[in-house]
């Protein structure tokens, strides 16, 4: 099989590469960039894909699947079809299912669900068992099947002690441990705290709570010399800590969500649950300070946080429903519309955001629009507007605060295992 | 204009302005300040019908309203109860603890359930925030807010204000102190958005970790020092203090409480003999409150009681008579 991508940008920022050229794939290997002869397009499925880039596939370091536990909110195959859709070759996702990420089996399981997929699916290790905090999880062994990292994300390593010796641990396979910053004596508020909180009634966490462990981790981190990899890091504090951090010369690394550079804790004002995430929307200053991390590099990636969650535990009253919105099929359209249209940064730095840092964190090899490569390629538009209409999605759930809002940006195809996804589905190529 | 057309577009202003701004009454936070006075004024009527021998009309005749208690509440669920029937309206209720309907229902398929009985109003009371706003968009029933969670409390704050009104003549310009867990409390909100609208002054008192963050920028004075309070206002409307001893209680103890924030007879004589003291209920005596004060010639509390009657069947008539 061959095909060729025709009338796109190659964009890739590791190669510094940024021209209009097309590409020949055959067998899903790139066999020619530019030059390609008349034979080639004959003999090739042409893809007409003018005026948009090829860029080195996105990948989603923060997901959550859902399965094994609660398949009816989302399955390891409908969530990377979301990622496909959304312009993800490769997504990591997080060990708080039922049961944990804590066992080889469960990472064999998971691995094997997405074997034909064209989204590879990289599982990330519970840092404890049960995600409680108390003892380790076998870190060895679940690395050994395939985990690419360690958290207890949906909260922090409880004791500072157990995370000195988790990090200490993945040092030996140079796996950061994921980071969901909040210090558990100031959890369990439905918002952020502040004016905002006070006039809407509801219990609220303090910046505080996720600064705190920041710097505990920091310190961990520095101490053991371990990795460290901050989660959907929200507050402005935090965002210079790390920036301090990193100054030092400590491994550290951090991402941000879509939604934390984008809205802010007033959107909770009509206590509409999709507005409800942990950590929280936060106020306008840290929503800034969010997006000076990712311009001067402070903030490595940008991930989603996807979390689905099913239409009858969102329709509650805003105390009880669950934190969490999904997030891969926004993802592309959000950053281009907020950082690159309002000049934050440039498509190339988005790329590095989306494609590379990510697996650089996570030890996986970044793909390179080079002859001889495998294709693992997305196909986007960072021109095209289109409004979000959550019944589209490929996502088992629908829990977008985003639903009717216009983006700029919007992924068309992405490339991998000798598949094409695109509006029409998955081919072999 | 022909002089009968003129007549019924004066009647529709006059009707007009005699009518709340909302079919829902969710909270008074951005009530406009003609509609609590509408409804103020309206209590002062059916204050009256409370005192004859008498104490029904017939203005709801035919309304159904149901009682949506998810929390545990006697005074404000009776008092609504009592309201309805002296309105003449069908009543209802439904009482539930938030945590067995947490295992069963959905709060959303139970409204839908009641709905479809056809009810007209329904007053709701829940823990969490929020819950009377989700209503409105999943019911058409006109939706009265008997307290959610951390934050409102808006018949309460009304109530409150027609018991001071009907002392002071007037809202305007008096500066009404809040004492206690202002950050634990869902009067206490209701009353400082009604209030400011009203134009009063008002304040806060208590120790610091009972006063929520950022409160300062809704105009609002803090005082630490109970003595101050009660010295530079006219109103003290104090909180009842929880009793419940839990991890994370923000003072050490209700001795402590009591002994620096106590509303004692001995505190208001030496600062000021003309105060005014209001109480939510229940009052937990010898804590926030002595019983000296309680039943002594300063306080409203039972006038409050009286008056939310009133209050109640004010609200429930503005909102069960709009078109």
């Amino acid at each position: 099989m061959q095909i060729v991508i025709k009338g796109t940008t190659l964009l890739d920022p590791q190669q510094k590469l940024n021209h209009k050229a097309d590409l020949l794939i055959v067998d899903g290997i790139i066999n020619k960039v530019g030059n390609l002869s008349k034979d080639d397009y004959r003999h090739s499925t042409v893809y007409e894909f003018d005026g948009k880039y090829s860029v080195p596939g996105f990948f989603d370091m923060h997901v959550h699947l859902r399965e094994p536990g609660r398949e009816d909110k989302e399955t390891i195959i409908t969530g990377s079809n979301a990622a496909a859709a959304g312009g993800f070759t490769g997504i990591a996702c997080m060990p708080n299912t039922s049961p944990a990420i804590e066992s080889a089996e469960v990472v064999r399981f998971i691995k094997e669900k997405c074997s034909l997929h064209p989204v590879e699916v990289y599982p990330v290790g519970a840092v404890t068992a049960e995600r409680k905090g108390e003892a380790l999880a076998p870190m060895h062994e679940l690395f050994e099947a395939g985990a690419v990292a360690f958290s207890d994300d949906g909260t922090a390593v409880k004791s500072s002690g157990i995370l000195r010796l988790a990090m200490e641990y993945a040092k030996m396979f140079n796996a950061p441990v994921i980071e969901h910053c909040e210090d558990p004596s100031m959890a369990g508020g439905a918002m952020n705290e502040g004016y905002t909180s006070t006039t809407l009634g509801l219990p609220a966490i303090p910046s505080i709570a996720e600064d705190i462990i920041v710097m505990r981790d920091i310190m961990v981190a520095e101490y053991v010399k371990g990795k460290v990899h901050i989660a959907h890091i929200s507050t402005k504090n935090a965002v210079e800590l790390v920036r301090q951090a990193k100054k030092k010369g400590i491994d550290i690394t951090a991402e941000a969500a879509p939604h934390h550079f984008t809205l802010t804790e007033e959107y909770l004002k009509d206590f509409d649950t999709n507005y409800k995430m942990n950590p929280p929307l936060r106020t306008k200053e840290d929503v800034e300070a969010v997006i000076e991390g990712l311009k001067d590099g402070t903030i490595d990636c940008i991930a989603s946080d996807h979390a689905p969650h099913a239409i009858e535990e969102k329709e509650m009253e805003f105390v009880y429903a669950p934190n969490g919105i999904v997030g891969l099929e926004t993802t592309l359209g959000l950053a281009v519309t907020e950082l690159v249209e309002k000049k934050h940064l440039t498509l190339s730095q988005l790329v590095e955001k989306l494609a590379v840092n990510p697996r650089k964190i996570l030890n996986i090899p970044v793909p390179s629009i080079k002859e001889g490569e495998a294709a693992n390629i997305t196909v986007f538009d960072s021109k095209e507007t289109w409004t979000v209409d959550i019944s589209k999605f490929k996502s088992k759930s629908k829990n977008s605060p985003f639903n009717g809002v216009k983006l700029t940006g919007k992924p068309f195809a992405v490339i991998n295992k000798s598949k094409l996804y695109s509006d029409e589905g998955f081919v072999n190529i | 204009m022909p002089f009968i057309l003129s007549i019924v577009q004066r009647f529709k202003n006059e009707r007009r302005n005699m009518s709340l701004t909302s079919r829902h009454l969710l909270g008074l936070q951005g009530v406009p300040k003609e509609d609590i006075q509408l409804i103020l004024d309206t209590a002062t009527t059916f204050r009256e019908v409370l005192e004859r021998p008498i104490k029904k009309v017939p203005t709801l005749q035919g309304k159904t309203i149901v009682n949506l208690f998810y929390e545990n509440s006697t005074r404000t669920r009776i008092s609504f109860e009592l309201a309805q029937k002296r309105l003449s309206a069908d009543t209802i209720n439904f009482s539930t603890s938030t945590s067995s309907a947490k295992k069963g229902e959905t709060f959303k398929d139970t409204v839908r359930n009641i709905e479809a009985m056809k009810v007209d109003m329904i007053v709701v009371r829940h823990e969490s925030a929020g819950v009377p706003q989700y209503l409105t968009r999943i019911s058409k029933a006109n939706i009265l807010n008997a307290g959610d969670g951390l934050h409102e409390h808006p018949t309460q704050g009304l109530l409150d204000m027609y018991s001071i009104r009907e002392k002071t003549g007037s809202l305007e310009g008096l500066k009404v102190c809040i004492v206690g867990d202002v950050g634990h409390s869902r009067v206490a909100l209701s009353n400082i958005f009604g209030l400011n609208s009203m134009g009063a002054k008002v304040s806060v008192c208590g120790p610091l970790t009972m006063i929520p963050v950022g409160i300062e920028k809704l105009g609002v004075k803090i005082y630490t020092d109970i003595n101050k309070a009660i010295a530079e206002n006219d109103v003290l409307n104090v909180l009842r203090i929880q009793l419940e001893r839990k991890a994370g209680q923000v003072i050490p103890s209700t001795r402590e409480y009591h002994n620096y924030y106590g509303i004692t007879a001995e505190r208001i004589e030496k600062n000021n003999k003309n105060i005014l003291i209001l109480h939510p209920g229940p009052i937990n005596r010898g804590v926030e409150i002595t019983s000296e004060v309680a039943d002594g010639p300063y306080q409203v509390i039972l006038d409050q009681v009286t008056n939310g009657v009133a209050v109640r069947m004010a609200v429930l008539y503005l909102l069960g008579t709009m078109h």
